[in-house]
């Protein structure tokens, strides 16, 4: 009885290491786009004249890539703080999205305080990383580790930025601009083999999102609600059409 | 200094509580087939719109930028790995710029 107690405890703890470690080693092209991106972030804090410690704190407090960008420009230009907030706050609205949809695939038992834990790590591109999984059920230390990579890489990045500053050669860190979005292509595509409802969703988005961007019409629309905007009706239109849904089926 | 300070917490607080309400409310809740299905496709559609057209600016111009995109397209659709797909892209983009 004893023995079997002892054994079941370390089968748990080999499975909660085992998802860490796959979470973490699934963050790795996350951190790869994340580290320049976060040194970039850290040079314009600087270059902007904000102290140092703001700027790292932003990245540990916020975690948000975009906002953090305007964040940091709007507070050298003087703005007022409710506009810096408010503006924040539209500008990650769209993390809600990610959230409701993530909501539906974590492993059920999950313990609030650990999804409490988990939701502060999403980002465009843990949730997108996360998505992705083949599995219909996204064990939650998976995510954890995932998180880990992404914060510890976005974290990390804005110190070097911030503290060595200088750098990268201008070539090479503007060729790493692409870096997050090839990461997108690369998660995305191979998703559109395994069904045709998939990729007409993709490209409603895409085309929705063009046509708010570039029509005159709606340039009073910001980057955030643009991509809400042009999610929600994607997805309304392929739920609305093929409510099979893509692929997982359960 | 301190205003600073606040102002960075605000920020954190209307960026989590977006990223934490959903799931607390969410999980374990019953959804209809429609609302499932379409969260199913959320992130399909988020992906589509995130892609573009901000890949466009993403690099220092449109051109490399399509480059390094079509690339990625190229490489995804052979089925590589993640890393193989961002490195190639990268490296692509910065050959197109040296050269041109």
């Amino acid at each position: 009885m004893e023995s079997n107690t002892t054994l079941n405890t370390l089968e748990k703890k080999e499975f909660f290491l085992y998802n860490v470690a796959s979470g973490i080693k699934a963050g790795v092209p996350i951190a790869v786009g994340y580290i320049p991106i976060a040194i970039a972030f850290g040079l314009l804090a600087k270059s902007l004249g904000i102290p140092n410690i703001i700027s790292v704190l932003m990245s540990i407090i916020v975690f948000a890539g975009a906002s953090q960008f305007v964040g940091v420009k709007l507070i050298a230009l003087g703005a007022a703080p409710l506009e810096i907030i408010m503006t924040t706050f539209i500008l990650n609205f769209r993390h809600f999205l990610m959230s409701s949809s993530l909501s539906q695939r974590i492993e059920s038992g999950t313990s609030k305080k650990l999804l409490n834990i988990l939701t502060f790590g999403i980002t465009d591109e843990t949730f997108s990383v996360a998505s992705l999984q083949e599995e219909a059920k996204l064990n939650p230390y998976f995510l954890l580790g995932l998180n880990f990579s992404a914060y510890l890489s976005w974290v990390l990045g804005t110190c070097i930025g911030v503290f060595l500053a200088g750098g990268l050669p201008d070539a090479i860190k503007s060729s790493m601009g692409i870096a997050l979005y090839a990461m997108f292509i690369g998660l995305l595509v191979p998703a559109f083999k395994g069904s045709k409802n998939i990729f007409l969703v993709s490209m409603a988005a895409v085309f929705i999102n063009s046509l708010l961007y570039w029509s005159p019409l709606f340039k009073f629309l910001s980057t955030g609600w643009s991509i809400i905007i042009s999610t929600m009706l994607a997805a309304g239109m392929g739920s609305y059409f093929f409510p099979q849904g893509g692929k997982k089926d359960e | 200094m301190n205003k600073l300070i606040l102002i960075v917490v605000m920020m954190g607080i209307v960026t989590y509580l977006p990223r934490m309400l959903p799931m607390a409310l969410l999980t374990n809740l019953k959804l209809s087939p429609y609302l499932k299905s379409f969260f199913i496709y959320v992130p399909y559609a988020v992906l589509g719109a995130l892609i573009f057209p901000g890949i466009l600016s993403s690099t220092s111009d449109t051109f490399s930028a399509l480059v390094g995109g079509t690339v990625a397209v190229i490489l995804a659709l052979l089925r590589q790995n993640v890393m193989v797909v961002i490195l190639g892209s990268i490296i692509a983009v910065y050959l197109f710029s040296v050269i041109y």
